[in-house]
């Protein structure tokens, strides 16, 4: 994650850090899809498209512990770092770069990338 | 010496599995006649060889797979040098020298050096990056290697390198099968068997190069691929070579001792120096050497004795061997013959739809070969009659369908372990027949899984016999038998039990304080965890804890059920399933309104609302609030429906009026959190209309009362409830209901539904609580009461009328 004032161009402000709660996820329509933001015990924060690699099941709505998921369909983990789905199981969910500056959740999106 | 040593001196070379078994059984057999010396080259206390599979699939932790801890060396007076091989053996002098200097000498010698992997001369073999698969430093290697790199390479599709590629895939890693032979595990498997083997790993993610010879393993500094003969070249940053093993006999050759393969031993596992045993993978007996665990645990059996005992007669007479392959999930079994001869023939069975092969040789009417696939429930039935050699002509037409189906068409005994004879063999890896276990349960008067595991070894290695020895602890020790000892997940090894017993105990009142004071190994535990714990705070301290909506499962964080498309529905309370036009009208206006694709009655007499987007649900929940409507918690761990027929009001054969106990019964309980689901319902008379007698608590009315069934089941185990008791009035059915649903909630463990709390503690236990102690069910149904208070807000009301608690409903962004 990325600390620098100066490295924001591009990135949208998505909402606060409190309003997503500590192991939980709160989700950001746009238009090529739902993501799911992730809040971490840590306070880390992650972004996935939410859609698990299974069965297209809604990550956002799992349990977090650590920093994984647990898909709500059929219990598939997901690597909140990477979106790979952790082994036996095979896929990923795509990741989107995130950061927190001054307590607000910043995500860069595929759609404003230059 | 200034002290006269009056034990004699027995030395074992080898601290692995067969040496230290031997040492074992030699010590039950007489603990006083040596002293024990015991050289290991690996700086470790032995462990379980096998189990190293399972660590490097991550299922296990290196701690996990120790058999003698440093602790039983020392109990039991054994003179351990671990990581300090014996470099020489004098005869003459009978003595041994390790590398460090020692000399030791000895009266017994047992070598037990194991075997060591099978390295081809190729080129690269001294590259970084290139191991075997024997020991705990390959392993270790292995799991770094999984860390650091993405491809791995496995030469060898036999058992070993398939449960090494298994295990390297699990840790991550992209995994290459190289094998010499045209099909997998050729030795064990025949060809069809081998196939829809390689097919099942390959969906799972194996890559296989079968007819591979490996010429070459290539790289710059490190292990980069490897050549085939063929030309083919395969990437890899890791190459583990298991192709297989071979006796580790290079410390006898100088020594004069008769070796071929192996160090030769005669049936008393003597070598042909009678000062001199071996046992174990470095043995060849009559001809044979062998490399799974079962022989060598008969070996130390017969070996033991004759160390013990210089007249003993017993004599180890070869091992018929089995194979299963530690896959999980991947069900592969065979023995003996892998094809029909001149003089036998087949039997095959081939379901391709369900990936089920079977095939058993035949000859002169008994089984002299086996192979399974898919499907191995059947493995120890033909294993024993293949021993034991029994007739299967009378049953030889359906023997392929299995035991069952042959005992069901009454041509053999129906299958019970307790008709099990004495000699049959529960556990194949440890040698350990039925008559063994019985025994030690009685005489040693052992409950639990784990005892039976330390008193007998049976189930103690691969597991795959554990439901078997389960089954013979019930029915040996009958009530007294405790379920195994088991973490409630990966996150601890205290069981539900111990758990509730320490949140009430110490007085947890937080899931943290939990976690951090039982020390849980994942700091914020699992999904699995989480919501039984929240649960279990809920039960002990109502009033008190505050839920944890984070530890919830989506339905009940979101109070509707979740559907597969990311959807929800909407199921409100329909008390006793009486309903009228009013609510009726409101539901049709909002699956209007909010254009609700489906509607459904569901099977407990309510009405579902599929396909509600979760943005809707507080919109929803308002409109139906307003109508009277509250939630029907049809998504929860929790009370779901109280079904009832009409009863005396309107039926001609009613005895009582059912719908309104079903409703006053609904008033008292819904609200209620569970350990799972819980379904109540009451019929006006025997017909049971309203199917009490398949619900958790079911109530069929009767001339002169109610009778109160309890622990009925319609779901995946259909279960027919137990009667609990008769009552007279409606005040006794709804104390009893209420007494009966406290004591689940506060004793079955999360996710345990009535059925199988009932089946694990017996209805004797419920009865004895619930109907003869008429102190203890009052205060059982005060304290159900009390934490009624608290759980009965509706929480759609909630929901749907507070900013903070609909936050969970709405997205926290939306991009244009």
């Amino acid at each position: 994650m990325m600390a620098d004032g100066a490295m924001t161009a591009g990135w949208r402000d998505v909402g606060a850090l409190e309003e997503v709660p500590r192991l939980g996820s709160r989700t950001v329509t746009t238009p090529a899809g739902t993501i799911a933001v992730f809040r971490t015990k840590d306070d880390e924060v992650f972004a996935l498209e939410d859609r698990c690699p299974h069965k297209a099941g809604p990550l956002s709505q799992g349990i977090v512990h650590g920093h994984h998921v647990t898909c709500p369909l059929h219990n598939w983990l997901i690597d909140l770092k990477t979106g790979q789905a952790v082994a036996p199981d095979q896929g990923c969910a795509p990741t989107i770069p995130v950061q927190v500056l001054q307590d607000r959740i910043l995500l860069l999106l595929p759609s404003d990338l230059p | 010496m200034n002290m006269i040593n009056i034990r004699e001196r027995l030395v074992v070379i080898g601290n692995g599995m067969a040496g230290m078994r031997t040492v074992e059984e030699l010590l039950k057999r007489d603990p006083l006649r040596y002293q024990i010396t015991v050289f290991g080259a690996e700086p470790h206390v032995n462990y379980d060889r096998i189990a190293l599979s399972s660590v490097l699939a991550g299922e296990k932790e290196i701690g996990q797979i120790t058999i003698h801890s440093l602790a039983w060396y020392g109990e039991n007076g054994v003179q351990l040098h671990a990581g300090d091989p014996v470099v020489k053996i004098d005869r003459e002098a009978k003595t041994v020298t390790s590398e460090s200097g020692r000399v030791e000498p000895y009266d017994k010698l047992l070598l037990a050096m194991g075997s060591k992997p099978i390295v081809p001369p190729i080129p690269g073999l001294e590259l970084p990056g290139v191991c075997a698969f024997r020991d705990i430093a390959d392993v270790e290697q292995m799991i770094a290697a999984s860390t650091e790199h993405r491809r791995a390479i496995v030469i060898g599709g036999g058992l070993l390198g398939l449960e090494a590629a298994n295990g390297l895939m699990k840790r991550g890693m992209a995994v290459a099968v190289v094998h010499l032979a045209e099909t997998l595990m050729e030795r064990q498997l025949d060809t069809a068997a081998g196939r829809l083997l390689q097919r099942e790993l390959t969906e799972r993610g194996l890559n296989f190069f079968t007819n591979g010879q490996t010429e070459e393993i290539f790289g710059d500094g490190r292990a980069e691929g490897v050549r085939l003969a063929d030309g083919r070249e395969v990437p890899g940053d890791l190459v583990c070579m298991a192709i297989g093993i071979r006796p580790a006999i290079e410390l006898v050759k100088a020594t004069g001792l008769d070796i071929n393969r192996g160090i030769v031993v005669h049936d008393d596992l003597r070598t042909s120096d009678p000062d001199i045993f071996a046992v174990g993978e470095c043995a060849e007996h009559r001809g044979k050497t062998y490399g799974l665990v079962a022989p060598l645990y008969e070996m130390a059996k017969v070996c033991a004795d004759h160390l013990a005992g210089d007249d003993a007669t017993t004599g180890y007479a070869g091992t018929i061997l089995f194979t299963k392959l530690k896959v999980t999930g991947v069900d592969v079994f065979s023995a003996g013959a892998l094809a029909a001869g001149e003089e036998s023939g087949e039997l095959t069975y081939n379901d391709t739809a369900r990936q089920v092969y079977k095939k058993l040789i035949v000859r002169d009417g008994k089984i002299d070969g086996v192979v399974l696939y898919g499907d191995v429930a059947d493995s120890s039935w033909y294993l024993d009659m293949l021993k034991s050699g029994e007739d299967i002509t009378p049953f030889q037409d359906a023997i392929l369908f299995g035991q069952s189906v042959v005992a069901a068409m009454g041509k053999v005994k129906p299958v019970s372990v307790a008709d099990f004879a004495d000699s049959y063999q529960i556990c194949g890896c440890n040698g350990v027949c039925k008559g063994t276990i019985t025994e030690a349960i009685a005489d040693k008067g052992l409950t639990t899984l784990e005892e039976v595991r330390l008193h007998t070894k049976a189930s103690a290695s691969c597991g795959s016999c554990t439901g078997l020895v389960e089954s013979l602890l019930a029915a040996t020790a009958g009530a007294a038998a405790k379920p195994k000892s088991q973490g409630m997940c990966r996150c601890t090894d205290l069981t539900h039990e111990e758990v509730r017993g320490r949140v009430v105990a110490e007085g947890l009142k937080t899931i943290p304080d939990v976690m951090r004071t039982l020390d849980w190994k994942n700091p914020d535990g699992c999904h699995s965890c989480r919501p039984a714990l929240n649960f279990y705070l809920l039960c002990a301290w109502p009033g008190e804890y505050r839920d944890d909506a984070q530890s919830r499962f989506i339905n009940e964080r979101a109070h509707a059920n979740i559907q597969k498309d990311g959807t929800f529905s909407v199921i409100p309370r329909m008390w006793g399933g009486v309903t009228n036009a009013k609510e009726l009208r409101a539901i049709a206006d909002v699956v209007d309104r909010y254009d609700i694709p489906s509607v459904k009655v569901t099977g407990g007499q309510r009405i579902d609302m599929l396909g509600v987007p979760k943005d809707q649900l507080p919109a929803v929940w308002r409109d139906l609030n307003a109508a009277g409507m509250v939630s029907g918690h049809a998504y929860g761990k929790a009370l779901r429906t109280v079904k009832t027929c009409v009863g005396s009001e309107w039926c001609r054969f009613g005895t009582q009026d059912s719908t309104g106990m079903g409703v006053a019964l609904e008033k008292m309980t819904w609200g209620s959190w569970h350990p799972h689901k819980v379904k109540l319902a009451v019929s006006g008379c025997p017909r049971n209309c309203a199917e009490a007698t398949i619900k958790d608590f079911g109530v069929i009315a009767v001339e002169s009362g109610w009778e109160l069934h309890v622990g009925g089941n319609g779901g995946i185990h259909l279960r027919g409830t137990d009667l609990l008791c008769k009552v007279e009035t409606e005040a006794e059915v709804l104390e009893y209901c209420g007494a009966f649903l406290q004591l689940y909630r506060e004793e079955a463990r999360y996710l345990d539904r009535t059925a199988p709390w009932i089946e694990r503690v017996g209805l004797d236990y419920v009865k004895g609580r619930i109907v003869e102690d008429e102190a203890g069910r009052k205060e059982l149904h005060a304290r159900f009461l009390h934490a009624q208070q608290f759980a009965q807000t509706d929480p759609w009301e909630e929901r749907a009328n507070s900013e903070v608690r609909s936050r969970e409903f709405h997205a926290l962004a939306e991009v244009a």
